[in-house]
């Protein structure tokens, strides 16, 4: 097995001698400048443009979830108010941590950016099914975006983001205006779905069977099943919530006659399998990124695609693992626990295929292969602890701790964002047709390992000895654990590293608009149908070609030394 | 390019079945009858069956309005996939919630006396 | 259409006679069957959208049949019924409209929307008479706290809890045989009555929104077919807006004999 270090593309990809205006005769006539003005731009219905657009917007959720990410890691480096005073404050902060997080980063990250671009072009399409929804999903996003935001303005609420009654039906702040503005989301991400299936279904040209779809496109297909099945239970959900509030409904507070395990029943069904919405879509493009940069078809087509459908399938399955001491009755505990563990095979399956696929591969280690390695690690790491967290017994004893904290971000965080990051650096030089500096990404990488690990490790040790999870001042509990202060502390450092990693990727990616050299059609050497047309692409998608071929396949293409690409072996 | 009295798309063949006339009338009427017949049972008391019968004909009218009106019946399986794919996991849904509030209500009428 | 010498000049070409086919489509069926498509899809959803409410009824139903015994009390079985035979029949004639559409009726195909859009405006109005009923006699859930907003008046909002016109109540509860409550009793029961409206409420009121808006969007049809804008080789809006309605339809069935005809 032979590891390149991607040396062969220089790292030095600033060429001496390069100007500005070499850049836009690559852009010309690309679906960024045609049709051009700024109305073009709002009213597209360009799926390239509007994958672009959610990803611009997404990048900005991000920074600002890492922003609050930061202020609760500040606030329990120390034991005792560091830069809160009160209990009320924090829940806030953490509450829209997480709230923007899931709803306005993760959920939407890799399906309505990636996909969006990805999809049609993958498939051979010249849009997805319904472009005129594609645009309002967009919107709808954007219009979701500002209610988080006017939530910020009017202070924030401090429910945490499960917004569990019987607190959530009485407490002061801004809940309707979170609740409405997650219900619009909601529908953001349905309507995606929507597209994706009926697209996948309806607009394969002749050639394209089902399995020679790449695997992205199956995760996509998984992922579209949960999003039209489970957020429409999310959406009544927050409506009943919404009610209740204004109008003291009485369907889940216990004062009025309401029942508050049904809330948690009512909102796990849908924040489970949402969870597969997160991670599926990452374990797809970590597919795409280990069959490239180890220049050998995936091992276990059949297997992948199929485990994404059972993922989608089982994930509706055992919601229940989240309401183990909820008051949930013991038989459905029981219940909920062995199919938990059931859930946990196809990621396995998966697993083992992407190692198979690399054992004996040509590995090659550019910045999305290093995320995918890192995916495989870090989320191979967060699915064990599952395993933990799914049996009743250590579930009672680390519920509301730090190892839960631990265990979501080491998936959540460690799996999805990192698959996120892989695919942006991987597909990054078609969208914008530049070319980044390969060692600053890889140093990003290592970066972001570190810190991630740094962070959040340090959190199962604690969380399994008692940390509480959503508490800003643990000093009682110094007494009988003093080493707390210890591990937060190792814990914040790897915070800021980690989120320091997150802006050098930023700036490595911005860098590159402004400097990077203009980036051939297909510089990995990947088999897919984006791959075939220029970066970016223009406006219009290329048609597939006659005979589709086996897009694991990579022997067709031969490098080109003269555009630092891959080419078809015969040209 | 022939027009005949069916439907069509530019290459001929049809773009949808025509349901015929005579067909959704009985499809009428029959949830017409079933309307009548719930109703009218719900004077008189059956126990236990009450709300199977009540739910049983609310099935059979829905079937008839999926079948018939939403043209179920001649479309392909996969429209018929999604709406019986969408009812079950309704069903999972509504059965697990519903059998663990039963099963924990134990623990609330403890919680009401108590609060008494 | 598609084949080895298709490229994007010649793609969709075909297309071009037809302003009604989508450039992204290569033909009509193909955008005919995606949009059907997407839209059974999108009732999936609905389904999914309504069958949380219905969740929420089962629980309450398997725990503590009483709310529903108490509460159907207070619902008019007669305009229930009535509300349901009228959906039905609307139904029937958006079957029909989406027929005339097929078939390239455009009078039968007009006549049908609108008498589909007056049925739902008659279910719409006696929905209306049921709720006026309830508001007259408080027992719409948080209706003093609506009161309170749109009164104007200052100081702190009334509690949530469900207070309904006691002398009413009472009234209704003693021709069923349950006389002379005490207060403890009576309040046991208005606690219950104020679930059963939560539910009812949420179920109705969740039901003709989705009407309405399927009045506003069969109006939107009815604009286009007297415009012409349907006929044999393009009727997709009438077949997904049918779609839809059918589905409301549907969604009322089961509603009508989980709330009105308990025993």
């Amino acid at each position: 097995m032979e590891i390149n270090f991607f040396t062969r593309s220089p790292c030095a990809c600033y060429q001496p001698g390069y100007r500005m205006t070499d850049s836009i005769s690559s852009t010309a006539n690309s679906y960024l400048t045609d049709p051009p003005g700024l109305r073009s731009w709002l009213f597209t219905l360009d799926h390239k443009r509007i994958g672009l657009m959610f990803l611009v917007a997404i990048g900005a959720a991000l920074a600002l979830g890492a922003t609050f990410a930061l202020l609760i890691r500040t606030e329990l480096t120390f034991p005792g108010p560091t830069i809160v005073n009160s209990g009320y404050a924090y829940n806030r902060l953490f509450t829209l941590h997480g709230a923007i997080m899931i709803f306005l980063f993760i959920l939407p990250s890799m399906p309505s950016s990636f996909g969006n671009f990805v999809l049609p072009m993958m498939l051979g399409a010249k849009d997805v099914a319904f472009p005129k929804l594609n645009l309002f999903s967009l919107y709808l996003y954007v219009i979701g975006v500002v209610f988080f935001l006017l939530v910020l303005v009017f202070g924030g609420v401090d429910t945490g983001w499960t917004f569990y009654p019987p607190y959530s039906t009485g407490a002061a702040g801004p809940v309707v205006l979170a609740v409405v503005g997650a219900f619009i989301l909601g529908f953001s991400s349905i309507f995606t779905g929507i597209n994706f299936l009926v697209t996948m279904h309806t607009m394969r040209p002749p050639g394209m069977t089902w399995f020679r779809m790449p695997l992205f496109l199956w995760a996509l297909y998984g992922t579209a099943i949960i999003q039209v099945l489970a957020t429409p239970v999310l959406a009544i959900t927050l409506l009943l919530l919404g009610v209740e509030r204004l109008l003291g409904f009485g369907i889940f507070d216990s004062e009025l006659g309401g029942d508050p395990v049904l809330f948690q029943h009512f909102f796990w069904f849908y924040s489970h399998p949402a969870v597969y919405i997160m991670i599926l879509p990452a374990m797809g493009i970590v597919t795409e990124v280990i069959a490239v940069f180890s220049r050998k078809h995936i091992f276990g087509y059949k297997f992948i695609a199929f485990s994404s459908i059972a993922i989608a399938t089982l994930g509706f399955l055992v919601w229940g693992h989240h309401m183990f001491v909820s008051g949930q009755s013991p038989i459905v505990g029981m219940i909920f626990s062995a199919l938990t563990f059931t859930v946990a095979i196809p990621s396995a399956i998966k697993v083992f295929n992407w190692l198979a696929t690399m054992y004996k591969g040509s590995i090659g280690l550019a910045p999305p292969m290093c995320f995918a390695l890192i995916f495989i690690f870090l989320f191979g790491i967060g699915g064990l602890t599952g395993l933990f967290l799914g049996a009743l017994a250590t579930n009672v004893h680390v519920h509301d701790t730090a190892f839960i904290v631990a265990h979501f971000h080491y998936t959540m965080a460690g799996g999805a964002l990192m698959a996120f990051l892989a695919g942006l650096y991987y597909w990054w030089p078609k969208i914008t047709g530049r070319m980044y500096s390969i060692a600053w990404g890889q140093i990003s990488a290592l970066l972001i390992f570190i810190g991630f690990n740094l962070t959040y490790f340090p959190q199962f040790i604690i969380g399994s000895r008692g940390m509480p999870r959503r508490y800003f001042d643990y000093t009682r509990l110094l007494e009988a654990h003093p080493e707390f202060t210890f591990y937060q502390i190792i814990s914040t450092v790897g915070g800021f590293m980690f989120v320091g990693g997150l802006a050098l990727v930023a700036f490595v990616l911005i860098r590159s608009l402004f400097a990077g050299r203009p980036a051939p059609a297909n510089p990995w050497g990947a088999a897919t149908l984006e791959w075939q047309c220029s970066s970016p692409p223009p406006h219009e998608n290329t048609p597939p070609p006659a005979e589709v071929g086996n897009c694991y396949v990579f022997d067709d293409l031969r490098y080109d030394e003269n555009i630092k690409g891959y080419v078809n072996r015969e040209s | 390019m022939n027009h005949s009295a069916s439907s069509i798309s530019h290459d001929g063949a049809p773009l949808a079945h025509v349901v015929p006339v005579g067909v959704l009338l009985g499809v009428f009427a029959a949830l017409f009858v079933l309307t009548a017949v719930t109703v009218a049972v719900s004077y008189f008391d059956f126990g236990a069956f009450n709300l199977v019968v009540a739910l049983g004909v609310a099935t059979v009218k829905a079937a008839l309005v999926a079948l018939w009106f939403m043209h179920l019946r001649y479309d392909g399986g996969l429209h018929a996939f999604l709406f019986l794919t969408a009812a079950a996991f309704l069903g999972l849904f509504l059965i697990i919630a519903m059998f663990d509030s039963v099963e924990y209500q134990p623990d609330v009428q403890a919680w009401q006396q108590r609060a008494r | 259409m598609t084949g080895p010498n298709t490229t994007n000049a010649t793609r969709g070409r075909d297309g071009d006679n037809d302003p009604q086919l989508a450039h992204h489509f290569d033909t009509p069926r193909r955008q005919y069957d995606s949009a059907r498509l997407g839209m059974w899809i999108f009732l999936v959803t609905e389904i999914l959208f309504f069958g949380g409410l219905f969740c929420a009824y089962g629980v309450f139903r398997a725990n503590n049949p009483a709310i529903f015994f108490d509460g159907h009390l207070f619902l008019d079985k007669p305009l229930g019924a009535f509300n349901t035979v009228v959906l039905i029949l609307s139904s029937l004639t958006m079957a029909l409209a989406v027929r005339a559409a097929q078939t390239g009726r455009r009078r039968s195909l007009v006549a049908c929307l609108v008498a589909t859009i007056v049925c739902a405006l008659i279910f719409m109005g006696v929905k209306g008479v049921e709720y006026k009923q309830k508001w007259d006699h408080r027992m719409v859930p948080g209706q003093d706290k609506i009161f309170h907003w749109f009164s104007g008046e200052k100081g702190p909002e009334p509690r949530k809890q469900f207070r309904p016109d006691e002398s009413y109540v009472r009234a209704r509860l003693a021709a069923e045989g349950f006389e002379n409550l005490d207060q403890e009793e009576y309040d046991r029961r208005a606690a219950r009555l104020g679930t059963f409206m939560g539910v009812y409420f949420s179920l109705t009121a969740l039901h003709a929104l989705h009407v309405l808006a399927g009045i506003a969007a069969i109006f939107w049809i009815f604009i286009g077919s007297i415009r012409g804008r349907f006929g044999r080789q393009y009727f997709t809006p009438v077949d997904l807006v049918g779609l839809y309605w059918h589905l409301v339809d549907m969604i009322w069935i089961y509603l009508f004999p989980l709330l009105y005809l308990i025993h």
